[in-house]
């Protein structure tokens, strides 16, 4: 991951249960600024309740929640993810 | 514990100062005002530990090392936490005994069939949760005690959810060990407790080595060894500076729920189960797991479609509101229930109706 992606994140938890779901936990006051970067670098598929926001971006499927996580979908490994993120925050 | 730190903080049973005695006083206090919560014959049957984990650990190593050989069985059900899964599987793999699991019913209470049938004069012990962490089933210990008894076997209880919401007497279920966490009833984190009967614990040997835990190390000369004795019960298992003021924590939070009367407490929380769960099984999109009759707890593990358990939980805690997702350290009930995961709310005495409500509405939105 690159230095200006990291500086929009506190932390990235990997979940439990058969799903293996991604959590990127973003800094609190740059987390609008994130939103801003995915809403330019991928596509916003729709909205739930101004709290939730789906995204795609090439294969990938991820939703950005207001309160300043995103969650990754079957992402495999720890590259493919980092990758990720430097094109969406980049 | 404030007060602790600031005015009584030494170790115990070790100084004869008064910062020591005091401390020691507290402390042992606090095991009687456990004792008595859990309605223990003697102050002595109450040792403290990190939480439950450690209790189901204690017991694995201390009493199932020295007790379960390569022809025994021991039965744990497919509804355990890991605690009281992975132990167990440790310790097979180095006495070499089997484990049995009993199967869940479809709405993931006890299959009772199955455990009376994997119930042999082979068994040993059985691990049994008293209430699911997952479905929030009650199992009815009293009636399964008096079956595991009748082979000769004995049962170690995961109280970890029964003991912090309803009345626990440890007597009157006949248990044989009984395990419980102080942070899941107002308590700090990190003092549990293992309950074991006394004629028990005085057979087994330690888990831990250290100071405290003995009577005597005498060093040998001719022989170039130290020879050990233990101490009496409860310290022989306790090695080393306890987690004093946890102690002393867990004894507060459990004068404040004898206060709020442990009945009313159980009472309160039925009312919000009962409420959440005629509520929430009219939105289109959710799943309950777990009986739907009275036999169950404040825990409701649930699945909505088209998000999975964390999105649930992320959506939720945007508006404040903490629920559990995954596995919650029940992989195998998972599995047998053919779930990815689950989202799972809990409740405790102090929430409210009105609290449910909203927590409904914000799902309404998903």
């Amino acid at each position: 991951m690159s230095a200006v992606s990291a500086d929009y994140i506190a932390r990235i938890e990997g979940t439990c249960g058969a799903e293996s779901d991604i959590i990127v936990v973003l800094k609190f006051d740059k987390k609008d600024q994130a939103l801003e970067k995915l809403l330019k670098n991928a596509t916003l598929k729709n909205q739930i309740a101004d709290m939730i926001y789906n995204f795609t971006y090439k294969e990938h499927v991820f939703r950005f929640y207001a309160s300043g996580r995103i969650i990754f979908k079957g992402i495999k490994d720890k590259q493919t993810l980092n990758k990720l993120i430097d094109s969406l925050l980049l | 514990m404030v007060d602790f730190y600031e005015n009584n903080n030494a170790n115990v049973h070790r100084g004869v100062h008064a910062l020591s005695l005091e401390a020691t006083e507290m402390y042992e206090k606090s095991r009687e005002q456990v004792a008595q919560f859990i309605n223990a014959k003697d102050v002595s049957e109450i040792i403290f530990t990190r939480g439950t984990t450690e209790a189901m650990n204690f017991v694995a190593y201390s009493w199932g090392l020295n007790n379960l050989q390569k022809d025994d069985e021991i039965l744990v059900s497919l509804m355990e936490h890991h605690s009281n899964i992975v132990p167990w599987e440790i310790i097979s793999k180095i006495r070499g005994f089997k484990i049995n699991y009993v199967n869940t019913n479809p709405n993931g209470t006890l299959n009772i069939k199955d455990f009376e049938n994997k119930l042999t004069s082979k068994t040993k012990l059985v691990c049994l949760n008293h209430i699911s962490n997952v479905t929030g089933v009650v199992n009815d210990i009293k009636y399964l005690s008096k079956i595991v008894h009748d082979y000769g076997a004995i049962i170690i209880v995961d109280g970890a959810q029964s003991v912090p919401h309803m009345k626990v007497d440890v007597q009157d279920l006949d248990a044989d060990f009984l395990a419980f966490s102080g942070h899941k009833m107002l308590g700090p984190t990190g003092i549990g407790v293992l309950y074991g009967k006394k004629v028990l614990l005085q057979q087994m040997e330690p888990f831990h080595g250290g100071g405290e835990m003995i009577k005597d190390v005498t060093f040998n000369f001719k022989n170039q060894q130290c020879i050990t004795s233990w101490n009496e019960l409860p310290w022989k298992f306790e090695a080393g500076t306890p987690n004093i003021c946890g102690a002393i924590g867990l004894a507060a939070a459990i004068k404040y729920l004898n206060h709020i009367n442990m009945s009313n407490i159980f009472a309160h929380e039925q009312t919000l189960t009962k409420y959440a769960i005629n509520n929430l099984k009219n939105l289109n999109k959710i799943t309950l797991y777990g009986p739907t009759d009275s036999n169950r707890c404040g825990i409701i593990s649930f699945n909505i479609t088209g998000f999975s358990s964390h999105d649930v939980a992320l959506f939720c805690d945007s508006y404040g509101i903490a629920i559990r997702s995954g596995y919650h350290c029940a992989q195998p009930l998972h599995q047998i229930l053919d779930l990815q995961s689950t989202a799972r709310a809990s409740f405790y005495f102090y929430n409210t109706v009105q609290e449910i409500r909203r927590f409904i509405e914000i799902l309404q939105e998903l």
